[in-house]
């Protein structure tokens, strides 16, 4: 029986809760519906010239730094490296569009972002060397360690943003994540803390189609990650990361918002990794070279070549200028990654506490002696050699 | 202890060289054959056949509702997997790696751990949880933790790790047979150890929970299991030429805890050093180095030693060749057995 067929009850009538209206509006908070681009349109020509060559130079560098990496992996000089070849439009993008006061977010995908932010690129291979976990100052360039467990540096940027805002500091926080990372709690968490407490971060999504083998369509089924953004009550936008004036342009705008005070945004960059996850994936195993045959063809260097060189702002001189520049930077990688990193063992006892404990300190004196026969066993061997 | 004993072994075979990967691979490819509830989900399990490739095939065999790509996301793979378990599934889930099975804690310890407690024994949760652990493999960093310490506290939890290709076969399947939790770590370093073994030979599987002396001797006893299996066998041949005469046993289940086989040996022996790579400190070789001070007090001629990590954050791969115990530091604290001369 239904609460209307109980004899003598009034006809029941649907209202909505007393108290309901919507917390905020969704329509502003919603994405386009296409990705937003700049490149091969009218509005290229708004396009600040100077931010197209810079942008220019950059991305070829780091094309460049990808392809030394990668091949510094075949050379057993790197563990492993992830590459972001055809995704370099965001990862400098992102490192450009903050002032020198803001702070950065990667992933473990993004070393890019890192060094084209000033991170000295074998301060930045350390990690993935093998050498050194991280390693370098996050205060220094205002770049957190490069991030491995997926999606947890987003609370931290959230929280960064909001203790400055606490403080008054003018400072916002970029931070950087794939599209698997979406995923975790944690990026959920973050995004509904940046929302709740208006905190100065940017979100940034490089939607690059896989997280390893699974493709997008097992990750989600939201029409598309900006749109999450509605849901904690931020604007989501929808860019093409292959175009890099467009990402820029979409940063910069949310970089502003997050400095006037109006709170987080969740950027999503349509882009697509050309590499495999990383040098020890099988890509073969779950993609097929059409699909990234495709994307080659929309590759963000030639996209931001074709409307320099149509503008006739780049030529034949300028794009063998960028190259020579490119291949100076991987030559003084390449060299200084040849050269084997000078560790010493004892290293593994500092900096566990800012005070040595007496446990450590026995583990220390054991490790001393055994390094101590070792070298003595390595002289005994030199002597009987000569 | 388990249903285990009721998994039969499988047919018969020649036996081929065989590794721990396979091995592996085959116990869910046979759990799953025989038993239509055993679903196994996880990150990059299905095209890809997971990231060490322990899951080849089965997507193919069995389709994608019964081998599933998950979202990218462990607090869910493994929430998820509670309630196909409440349903009546026997889901066996893959974590990545060790380091990023954290997000899943909070399932693990509050609902996977206790449900059958809670409700009185209605509702028992079969869920095998596997997990590549441990370093040695030149992983950068979170991709190299021993965390079979925090399983090992949470009570509820059985928790298994295999050293032999045998043994991977036979305690997953027993794992998966099992109708209470279980946490499967799998020593990555050794996921392409060898050993003669054949999916059709009969493949002894046994109940989890007991441990196996894997060398007899009678000078001391070498209290070992998972990575630091062959890092025992290694210095107890070592040992042969010092004089030392060392029995090797493998835990192979850290919890249940096998006290009688372990404590049977020491009192043999009269002497005991536990062996792991994960820190030392709270970590499982106090436990254990207790529990056999409990049972042989009277027959011990010396203090249970251990022989652990350090207690540091896991070292990048460079430097991780300091921190693992080797053949050197066995032998070492063999050497301090001989408590006698040293006091
Ligand atoms: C918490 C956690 N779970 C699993 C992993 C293992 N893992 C490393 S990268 C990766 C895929 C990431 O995909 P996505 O977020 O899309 O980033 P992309 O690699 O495409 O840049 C996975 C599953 C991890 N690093 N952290």
């Amino acid at each position: 029986m239904t609460v209307q067929e109980l004899p003598g009850a009034a006809a029941y009538r649907p209202t909505p809760p007393p108290a309901w209206k919507p917390l905020t509006d969704p329509a502003p908070l919603l994405p386009d519906p296409e990705p937003h681009r700049v490149l091969g349109t009218d509005a290229a020509a708004g396009a600040d010239p100077g931010l197209l060559l810079r942008l220019y130079a950059e991305l070829v560098r780091g094309r460049r730094y990808n392809v030394q990496a990668t091949a510094l992996t075949k050379q057993g000089r790197l563990a492993v490296y992830p590459s972001s070849t055809g995704q370099e439009a965001c990862e400098i993008a992102a490192a450009l569009v903050l002032e020198e006061q803001d702070w950065l977010f990667p992933s473990y995908r993004d070393t890019l972002a890192a060094v084209a932010r000033g991170l000295d690129p074998v301060e930045a291979l350390t990690l993935l060397r093998g050498d050194r976990h991280t390693g370098y100052d996050p205060r220094e360039h205002r770049i957190a360690p490069l991030c491995t467990p997926l999606a947890t540096q987003l609370p931290h940027a959230v929280g960064l943003a909001h203790a400055a805002r606490l403080k008054g500091d003018d400072v916002v926080a970029l931070a950087m994540v794939g599209d698997g990372g979406t995923s975790e709690g944690d990026f959920h968490e973050a995004l509904n803390f940046a929302a709740v407490w208006k905190a100065p971060v940017v979100f940034l999504v490089q939607n690059n189609g896989f997280a390893i083998s699974v493709p997008l369509a097992k990750q989600t089924a939201a029409p598309s990650l900006a749109h999450k953004a509605v849901g904690y009550g931020m604007p989501g936008r929808l860019v093409d990361g292959n175009d890099a004036a467009a990402v820029h342009e979409v940063l910069a705008d949310a970089v502003a918002r997050a400095r006037r005070g109006e709170g987080p945004t969740l950027v999503e960059a349509v882009t697509y990794r050309m590499d495999a996850h990383t040098n020890a994936d099988d890509a073969t195993r779950y993609r097929v070279d059409s699909e990234v045959e495709a994307w080659r063809a929309h590759d963000p260097i030639l996209l931001l070549e074709r409307e320099l060189t149509g503008r006739g702002l780049l030529d034949e001189d300028g794009i063998v200028a960028a190259k020579e520049a490119a291949d100076v930077m991987a030559a003084g990688l390449r060299e200084r990654m040849n050269a084997d990193p000078v560790l010493d063992p004892m290293s593994l006892f500092t900096h566990v506490y800012a005070e040595q404990t007496e446990q450590l300190r026995e583990q220390a004196a054991r490790l001393r002696v055994e390094l101590d026969a070792e070298q003595d066993q390595h002289d005994d061997n030199a002597e009987e050699r000569r | 202890m388990t249903t285990a004993a009721a998994v039969p072994g499988a047919q018969t075979g020649k036996p081929k060289p065989a590794t721990m990967a396979q091995a592996l691979g085959r116990a869910l490819r046979d759990s799953m054959a025989e038993d239509p509830s055993v679903h196994v989900l996880g990150e990059d399990v299905g095209t890809l056949g997971g990231v060490f490739r322990i899951t080849d095939g089965l997507a193919k065999e069995f389709g994608d509702d019964r081998c599933t790509d998950t979202p990218l996301a462990e607090a869910g793979i493994l929430g998820a997997a509670v309630g196909m378990a409440m349903y009546g599934l026997r889901p066996v889930v893959e974590m990545q790696f060790d380091a990023f099975a954290y997000p899943a804690f909070e399932q693990l310890i509050s609902h996977v751990a206790k449900m059958r407690n809670r409700t009185r024994g209605a509702m028992p949760l079969p869920i095998t949880v596997r997990v590549p652990y441990g370093g040695g493999i030149g992983g950068v960093e979170h991709h190299s933790d021993s965390s079979e310490a925090y399983y090992m506290a949470t009570p509820g939890l059985h928790v298994v790790t295999p050293a032999t290709v045998d043994d991977a076969y036979g305690l997953l399947r027993a794992s998966i047979a099992s109708d209470d939790p279980v946490i499967f770590l799998e020593p990555k370093r050794l996921y392409w150890s060898k050993a003669a073994w054949s999916p059709d030979a009969p493949v002894p599987v046994e109940p989890i929970g007991r441990a196996v002396v894997r060398r007899s001797g009678r000078s001391a006893t070498l209290i070992t299991y998972g990575p630091s299996l062959p890092v025992c066998l290694e210095a107890a041949e070592a040992a042969v030429a010092e004089g030392w005469d060392l029995e090797v046993v493998d835990l192979r289940s850290l919890v249940p805890f096998d006290d009688e086989t372990v404590a049977a040996s020491v009192r043999r022996t009269g002497r005991a050093v536990v062996v792991h790579e994960s820190s030392g400190f709270g970590g499982p070789g106090g436990e254990i180095a207790a529990r056999v001070t409990e049972r042989c007090f009277h027959h011990l001629e010396a203090p249970v030693l251990r022989v652990a990590g350090f207690d540091i954050p896991y070292p990048a791969p460079m430097l991780e060749r300091h921190h693992l115990p080797g053949v050197d530091r066995v032998l070492d604290a063999v050497a301090r057995l001989q408590w006698e001369a040293q006091s």
